[in-house]
C-alpha cells in the first residue's frame, strides 16, 4: 500500500521536476497579488499589517487553483490516468498520493515564500510565525479539497473556471480561520484556537476528501 | 461447467440516451483470441471499457474467475492490462522512466535489462535516453506495446493496436499476440486492420448492426 503511494508520490515530483514552468507559474502568481495589495491601498505600515494576514492567504488559496486544474488533466489526456485507475491499488491512494505531490510541489514553496512577504506587510515576528503555522495546517487541505474539484471537473470544457467557482466556497473555513489565527495574535486574543479548528479541518480533509474524489474520478473517466 | 475465466452476462451498454447494444454475452478461455467487430461508433471501445471496469454497464455484468469484476477488481486489475487509444505515455519521461513508473504504480519490482531488451526487441534501441515528447506517434504506441508486455498480465484488451504502427511493427505485434496466446494468455482486441494469426482460433464478435468485410 505504502509504496505504491510512494510511487505515484516518485512519479508526480519526477514530472514537476520536469516542466518547472508549470508549478513555478503558481509561486510567481502567489508573489505578483500579494505584492499588487500594497501598491493598491497604500504604503502605511499600520494599514498593511492588518490586511496583511488576510490577503496572503487569499494569495495563497487562488495560486492553489491555478496549479490544481492540471492535478488530473493531463494525466487523463495521454491516457496514463487510465492505467493508474486500473492499477490493482484502490483508487483512493491515487488520489491521495497526487493530492499529496500536489501540496509537496505547491505548498512548501509557498511555506517558504511566506515569511518574505510577511515582511513585506510590515507584520511582527511572532505573526509570522503563526502565518507559517496556520500555511501549514491549511495549504493540506487546498491540496485535498482541490483534488475534489480537480476529479468532479475532469475533462469538462472550462474545467478551470468551473473548479474555481466549486472549490473556493469549500476553502472559506480554511481561509477563515488561518487568517484568524494570524489576526489573533496580533490583536492579543491568541491564536491557539484557530490554529486547532484549522487542524480539525485538515485531518477531516484528509479522511473524507480522497473517497470523494476517488468517486469522482470514476464518474468522470466513465 | 464452471464459468470460463472471463465471461459477459446480458451486458447492455448506453451512451446517454442511446442503447449501444444489449443483452451481449461470451465467454473467454486462456489460449483464445477475441476480436470485436463493427463499425465504427457502434460500441467497440464502449464495451472494452466495460472489460475492463472503467466504465459501468447498464445490465449485466463482466465476471472474472466466475466473480464480478467489481468485486474481485484488485485481482482482476493485476490480471488484466489494456491499451486504449491513449499510450499512456508521459512525454517528459524517457521510454525506460515511463516503463519505470508503469511497473512501479503497478507494484511490481522493476527490471532495467529486461525493460531495456524489450525496448531493443520493439526497435526503440535509438530512443532510450529520449523523452518520449520527441518520438514519432508509432513509436510511442511501441513504448505502450513494451509496458504491455512487461505487465505480464493474462488478459490484454487492446483497443486498435495497431494503429500507428508500420508493417515491421504490425507483423511484430501479430507475432507477439500469437505468443501471449501460446503461452496461456487471452486477448480482447479491436481492429479495423488485417490481421495474420495463423494457427490461432479467432472468436468474433460483431458490436452494432454494421455487416463488414471478413478481415482476418
Amino acid at each position: 500500500m505504502h509504496r505504491f503511494l510512494l510511487a505515484v508520490l516518485r512519479r508526480d515530483l519526477t514530472l514537476a521536476a520536469r516542466r518547472r514552468g508549470d508549478w513555478l507559474i503558481a509561486q510567481f502568481f502567489f508573489v505578483m497579488v500579494a505584492s499588487l495589495f500594497p501598491l493598491g491601498v497604500g504604503p502605511e505600515p499600520e494599514m498593511l499589517a492588518r490586511i496583511g494576514p488576510g490577503v496572503l492567504w487569499v494569495a495563497a488559496t487562488l495560486a492553489s487553483l491555478l496549479s490544481l486544474s492540471r492535478l488530473f488533466a493531463d494525466d487523463h489526456h495521454d491516457g496514463s490516468l487510465e492505467h493508474m485507475v486500473l492499477s490493482p491499488e484502490p483508487t483512493v491512494l491515487l488520489v491521495l498520493g497526487k493530492s499529496i505531490a500536489h501540496w509537496l510541489i505547491y505548498g512548501i514553496p509557498v511555506l517558504l515564500i511566506a515569511p518574505v512577504l510577511g515582511i513585506q506587510f510590515n507584520l511582527s515576528w511572532d505573526a509570522i510565525l503563526v502565518l507559517e503555522l496556520s500555511l501549514l495546517l491549511g495549504t493540506p487541505i487546498l491540496s485535498l479539497l482541490g483534488g475534489v474539484g480537480a476529479a468532479l471537473t475532469l475533462g469538462l470544457r472550462g474545467g478551470g473556471v468551473l473548479l474555481t467557482l466549486l472549490i473556493l466556497p469549500l476553502y472559506v473555513p480554511a481561509l477563515i480561520f488561518g487568517a484568524g489565527a494570524v489576526d489573533g495574535v496580533m490583536t492579543g486574543t491568541g491564536a491557539e484556537a484557530h490554529l486547532s479548528l484549522l487542524g480539525a479541518f485538515m485531518m477531516l480533509s484528509l479522511m473524507i476528501a480522497p473517497w470523494i474524489a476517488a468517486a469522482a474520478l470514476r464518474v468522470s473517466l466513465e | 461447467m464452471p464459468d470460463p475465466l472471463l465471461s459477459v452476462h446480458d451486458l447492455a451498454c448506453a451512451r446517454g440516451e442511446r442503447l449501444l447494444f444489449k443483452g451481449m454475452g461470451f465467454g473467454l478461455e486462456q489460449g483464445q483470441l477475441l476480436l470485436v467487430q463493427g463499425g465504427n461508433g457502434q460500441g467497440k471501445t464502449s464495451l472494452l471499457r466495460l472489460l475492463t471496469g472503467l466504465a459501468r454497464p447498464e445490465a449485466g455484468e463482466v465476471r472474472w474467475r466466475g466473480e464480478s469484476i467489481r468485486r474481485v477488481s484488485e485481482a482482476y486489475h493485476a490480471e488484466m492490462c489494456y491499451l486504449g487509444h491513449a499510450n499512456g505515455v508521459k512525454d517528459d519521461l524517457n521510454p525506460v522512466e515511463n516503463l519505470r513508473f508503469a511497473d512501479g504504480l503497478h507494484g511490481r519490482a522493476f527490471d532495467q535489462k529486461r525493460a531495456v531488451d524489450t525496448l531493443e526487441r520493439l526497435g526503440l534501441s535509438r530512443c532510450l535516453d529520449l523523452p518520449c515528447r520527441v518520438l514519432s506517434f508509432g513509436q510511442r504506441r511501441r513504448v505502450a506495446l513494451a509496458a504491455l508486455l512487461l505487465a505480464g498480465a493474462t488478459l490484454w484488451i487492446l483497443d486498435e493496436p495497431l494503429t500507428g504502427l508500420d508493417v515491421h511493427a504490425v507483423a511484430l505485434m501479430e507475432g507477439l499476440i500469437r505468443d501471449h496466446l501460446k503461452a496461456g494468455g487471452m486477448v480482447v482486441a479491436t481492429t479495423h486492420q488485417a490481421l495474420n494469426l495463423e494457427g490461432v482460433t479467432v472468436q468474433r464478435l460483431l458490436v452494432g448492426n454494421v455487416a463488414i468485410p471478413d478481415l482476418a
